[in-house]
């Protein structure tokens, strides 16, 4: 017979992790799920308030230019991060001492702090002394980005795709490093072009790896808050304002705390949709 | 197709060969038929598999030559060589359909729609692979992606050869049979040149026509199965192809006779005297023993069950004793064995003498 014993004390074996959950996790959401109900004056005085937050913020001009300026980074940081990310693992040695090289150069950019990188680029894009920024003027463009949208845009991408296109490039690596000689020797008896290795062998086989890229670079520049705070501040104006800037003016800046965790439980959705939509589309195939 | 030659061909991994271990494919001189099936065995890291990769391009020999019947195909690539080949595990390309697999040759190759559909179907109903054709490749068994592999190479009516390395590695037991069965349909209905690496010896005897065993980077013997059984050339092969393989026992030769332990055995070729000094070994296969009134003198070590026959493990009862050799045999199921003292004799139109390892005479 199929009984199965019942033991009680065997819940104290998930009790650490039951706890580290709570703390990690739970209780910090929860703490933002109370706030965005309520309203405070200060001196730990509370009101409930519903889901007016919810309205201002969703009904907010503000919070849709955010909002937009976030989508727009992330579009575009992916366009050029990924298709590049790919390209690089493509021309990556497959054997030979140049291997480590290669991957030793590519993974030092997500070896260093985020707030370092920021401090780098901003005094590497320094109009008046900057290596950059002082040699764009030089050759003519002209390029100031604590002064024009344009500029400080295109800075903010250049050192995303400079600090995280690395990820792509050692996850697409990892991907082609999988596949088996025997394909490209298929491949080559069956007169298959370059593209067509790439279409039908090398995307395939480097497609669970870049779901995984995708995501990571998604989540990640959605989020982006550290490089650009340092590099931009989120302006000039508000110009590079995306929604982690935004939210901690609001929440840290003019101490709203109502409406600051209403934006941070609608940004956390927002985020969890959109991976969980990337996912979707991306896994499709498999679940068939 | 085309009879395949090599001719002179030499191989190594090394910039410098120097050793001859350094040479992955010693020297060696073959030709195959146009249309015919053959085999080509060896214990693992014998050069097998890079004689195939010279073959099919993928590495250009060190020294000499690939013929594609009167052509020098030596420096083309795979590509230009017009060649199939089953890998030893499934190449599928994954996200097309089986119908999208078997085209993508002649698609690469700029054929006609309605050509390629017409081919693709012919090749299909060949294969059993008509009720899928419209799956996705992915979802195959191991066989089925086998089958479409080969189907990639048979779609083009111009290949010149269709090579196997190892293709059944990956198969099921109870499909391996289906599977060799279904190649060996194929080659008799198509009459592609086909050669077909593999370690296992059943699978080389009974598709091939010829086999060519090989050991160590060189070819030990080539011929038919049969020639392979009743005479290797050399000990390797004896050991190597039968099972249990075949038995080499040290011997003597004097006044144009071989002897094991002091007993005269008869050889089935006219001997040559071998010269002084070198190794002498008395080949027999334990097919061609037998026990008989008069002899060896034996005594039984061990009797194993094999089905229709039992094998029985001899020791002859030599001086000196360093001498002592098992001596197998074997007997039919349901045939006593003596007990206590025994006698060997062997067939000598299957006996044969070895020096240095190779057949003598």
């Amino acid at each position: 017979m199929n009984t199965k014993t019942v033991n009680h004390k065997a819940w104290w074996l998930v009790a650490p992790v039951v706890v580290l959950v709570a703390f990690n996790a739970v209780i910090p959401l929860m703490t933002v799920v109370n706030y965005s109900v309520q309203e405070t004056f200060g001196e730990n005085v509370f009101f409930f308030e519903g889901v007016k937050w919810f309205e201002q913020i969703l009904r907010s001009p503000r919070f849709h230019e955010s909002l937009q300026r976030s989508l727009l980074f992330t579009a575009i940081v992916l366009a050029i991060e990924v298709p590049l990310g790919v390209a690089i693992a493509l021309t990556m040695p497959r054997k030979g001492p140049w291997v480590s090289v290669c991957l030793v150069l590519m993974a030092m950019p997500l070896l260093i702090p985020w707030n370092v990188v920021g401090a780098m680029w901003n005094i590497l894009a320094l109009p008046d002394i900057g290596l950059l920024g002082h040699t764009l003027n030089a050759i003519g463009i002209d390029y100031n980005f604590t002064r024009q949208p344009l500029s400080a845009w295109a800075t903010l991408i250049a050192m995303d795709v400079w600090h995280w296109t690395s990820l792509v490039v050692l996850l697409a690596y990892a991907g082609l490093s999988a596949i088996p000689d025997a394909y490209y020797q298929a491949a080559k008896i069956d007169g298959a072009s370059r593209w067509a290795v790439f279409r039908y062998i090398q995307l395939p086989k480097m497609k669970r790896v870049l779901t995984i890229a995708i995501l990571l670079r998604f989540m990640d520049s959605f989020m982006i808050y550290t490089e650009a705070i340092v590099v931009t501040g989120g302006g000039p104006g508000n110009s590079t304002t995306v929604l982690s800037i935004d939210l901690v003016k609001v929440a840290l800046g003019q101490f709203d705390l109502g409406p600051a965790a209403a934006m941070s439980l609608i940004y956390f959705l927002i985020i969890l949709l959109l991976s969980w939509i990337f996912y979707t589309v991306m896994t499709k195939d498999e679940q068939s | 197709m085309a009879r395949i030659g090599l001719k002179n061909l030499r191989h190594s991994y090394r910039e410098h060969p120097a050793a001859d271990a350094d040479w992955a494919v010693k020297r060696l001189d073959v030709e195959w038929a146009e249309g015919s099936a053959n085999a080509l065995l060896g214990p693992s890291g014998c050069g097998k598999t890079t004689l195939l990769n010279i073959i099919s391009g993928l590495l250009r020999p060190t020294e000499g030559a690939v013929y594609f019947g009167a052509r020098d195909v030596t420096a083309a690539p795979p590509d230009a060589r017009n060649i199939a080949q089953v890998f030893q595990f499934p190449v599928v390309y994954d996200t097309m359909s089986v119908f999208d697999n078997l085209a993508f040759p002649l698609r690469n190759r700029g054929v006609p729609a309605a050509q390629v559909e017409k081919r693709v179907r012919e090749i299909a109903a060949l294969l059993d692979l008509e009720p899928m054709l419209m799956q996705r490749a992915a979802g195959l068994t191991a066989d089925g992606k086998q089958k479409i592999s080969l189907g990639r190479g048979l779609v083009r009516d111009d290949v010149n050869v269709i090579m196997f390395d190892e293709p059944l590695t990956v198969i099921d037991p109870h499909l391996k049979w289906r599977l060799r069965g279904k190649l060996k349909e194929l080659h008799q209905r198509l009459r592609p040149t086909m050669i077909y690496v593999t370690h296992d010896q059943t699978e080389a005897l009974t598709f091939a026509d010829q086999v060519l065993v090989m050991n160590e980077g060189t070819v030990v013997q080539s011929g038919t199965p049969v020639e392979l059984f009743e005479r290797p050339r050399h000990t390797f092969v004896g050991h190597f192809i039968g099972s249990p393989g075949m038995n080499v026992l040290p011997a003597t030769f004097d006044n144009g006779v071989a002897r094991f332990a002091g007993h005269v055995v008869h050889i089935a070729a006219p001997l040559k005297v071998p010269q002084d000094g070198a190794r002498l070994e008395i080949g027999v296969r334990p097919e061609f023993v037998r026990f008989a009134e008069k002899g060896i003198a034996v005594r039984i070590l061990k009797v194993a069950d094999s089905g229709r026959y039992r094998i029985v493990d001899t020791m002859a009862d030599a001086e000196p004793p360093a001498t002592a050799t098992i001596i197998k045999l074997l007997v039919a199921e349901g045939t006593a064995l003596p007990s206590g003292r025994a006698f060997l004799k062997f067939d000598p139109a299957y006996t044969q003498l070895y020096v240095d390892g190779w057949i003598a005479g």
